[in-house]
């Protein structure tokens, strides 16, 4: 499945500065691990030891929180949109 | 202050606009070197300075001397006898940041703080994502301080909100969406354009803000710690800085150490945070806000985690209120204190008196209740359920009757 994948500006570092990544992957856990094994150290700022997304990471599928589907079980699909958002706040 | 750190793994960063850890993602929060505040930061120097919220200035994170809000805060600690009576505790005080200066809310605290150090920062064009109360205080005072503004709103916000936030001539940008999706679009923006997010990549200084209401309730309250204070929650921050403020006047000896407990305050539409705690769990679930009361409906609070900390330290309570409940409080805040608070505080004095009900706060005891947001903010909410007016002709025989139907009424009761 073709998806494409925005990073935020933190990571930006980490993918040559490239704002918007494209992966194959069924599942969100699956492009996770394309982008690691695309830019390596990426992982680690994703999920925790426990594998876990951490929790102050938010990930959205077309924008619906992932919190809310299957997690990193969530599944993909040709020309869906991952978006990858630090947690923020109230005003 | 010293530096920005990492509130998860404690990394340390330098003081620019910057709010999340590059490791962890975690928020980052100002730290002070509070041996070198203690040396200068006594009673006597604080007593001796305006009554604005600047009264606290070495613990509030500018560099130089505040250029916007410098008015803000120094708002009333009411002691509220007949409230007090009605929810059946022996001492009740509430502080009233509903005519906080200059747009009633809160909010002006941490706006005053942001923008002065945005102007440090050399930013031009400030921004926020809001629930309304924030839109208004960064129209508002970037208005008055000549900063650019752009706000970001749900569209379906209160019209009061609106129009209050239009008024100031800034940009007011309403999105088809509840607020958390104008957070995630307000984070892109902020990734891409040079502004000063005062709740994005200005959070670490704006937050800071909310202390000078903790720090104001203790001077106030004759330099103590209240031993009861309940505070409502969107974000969870405000609840968290006045823990913070309390655990600063305690380092800087200007307040005793002794045992006080914060209680958080949500509406059951929107009641994450809550939910949590009174299920003695350490993380919540997000959820997707509805309830009247807006200015709290935030379904993934940022400072979640942490106020469950503070409420597990310190052996806070929490519970959450209807809608209904919510109008039962405002109009009891009214009535018996004549004060009229936004949906907000229908929630803080909602919650308060469930808390003391249940003896969750001992009815022979004192508590604080911070009122964060004036009423005309939500009028819509109210509206149908205000009461109504009994119209007569000029004359003054239809008025005797109405007051004479109205004693012989009362008569009966």
């Amino acid at each position: 499945m073709s998806v494409k994948i925005r990073i935020p500006t933190p990571l930006r570092k980490l993918t040559h500065d490239e704002e918007i990544v494209h992966v194959d992957a069924a599942t969100v856990g699956a492009a996770i691990a394309e982008l690691q094994s695309r830019y390596p150290g990426i992982q680690e700022r994703l999920t925790d030891e426990a594998g876990g997304v951490r929790r102050f990471v938010n990930v959205y599928v077309n924008e619906e929180d992932i919190r809310f589907l299957q997690n990193q079980e969530t599944s993909l699909k040709d020309g869906d949109e991952v978006s990858i958002i630090p947690a923020i706040a109230g005003g | 202050m010293k530096a920005l750190k990492c509130r998860e793994c404690g990394r340390e960063y330098p003081l620019t606009a910057n709010h999340v850890c590059e490791f962890d993602f975690g928020p980052l929060e100002v730290v002070y070197d509070y041996d070198r505040i203690k040396q200068s930061m006594t009673r006597a120097v604080i007593e001796s300075r305006p009554k604005s919220m600047w009264r606290f200035r070495e613990l509030l994170p500018i560099a130089g001397e505040p250029t916007v809000g410098l008015q803000v805060g120094g708002t009333p600690l009411i002691k509220a006898d007949r409230l007090a009576r009605r929810l059946g505790i022996r001492e009740l005080w509430i502080k009233n940041d509903a005519v906080n200066y200059p747009t009633l809310s809160f909010k002006d605290r941490v706006v005053s703080v942001a923008l002065s150090r945005a102007r440090e920062l050399g930013f031009t064009t400030v921004a926020c994502a809001s629930t309304g109360n924030l839109a208004n205080s960064v129209a508002a005072n970037a208005a008055a301080s000549g900063l650019k503004a752009y706000v970001f709103i749900p569209s379906d916000l209160e019209q009061s909100k609106v129009i209050n936030s239009l008024i100031y001539g800034g940009n007011v940008i309403g999105i088809k969406g509840h607020y958390d999706e104008v957070n995630r679009l307000c984070a892109e923006i902020a990734g891409k354009y040079p502004w000063a997010f005062v709740n994005v990549n200005m959070r670490p200084y704006y937050a800071e803000g909310s202390k000078s209401m903790g720090l104001e309730i203790i001077e106030q309250s004759g330099w103590r710690i209240p031993r009861h204070t309940v505070v409502c929650m969107a974000s969870g921050s405000l609840l968290t800085k006045i823990h913070k403020s309390y655990q600063e006047a305690i380092k800087l000896g200007l307040a005793e150490d002794v045992k006080h407990r914060i209680h958080g305050a949500q509406a059951t539409g929107c009641s994450p945070i809550t939910t949590a705690q009174k299920l003695g769990l350490d993380f919540f679930k997000p959820v997707k806000p509805n309830t009247i009361a807006k200015s709290l409906a935030i379904g993934t609070p940022a400072d979640g985690f942490y106020a469950l900390k503070v409420m597990k330290e310190t052996n806070g309570s929490s519970d959450d209120v209807t809608d209904d409940q919510i109008r039962e409080g405002i109009k009891l805040l009214a009535e018996c204190e004549g004060i009229f608070a936004e949906t907000a505080g229908g929630v803080t004095i909602g919650v308060a008196k469930k808390l003391i009900a249940s003896g969750a706060i001992p009815a022979d005891d004192s508590a604080v209740l911070c009122i964060t947001g004036n009423g005309l903010k939500t009028l819509d909410a109210v509206a149908a359920h205000a009461g109504y007016t009994r119209e007569i002709k000029p004359s003054l025989r239809e008025f005797e009757a109405l007051l004479d139907h109205d004693t012989r009424t009362t008569a009966h009761a």
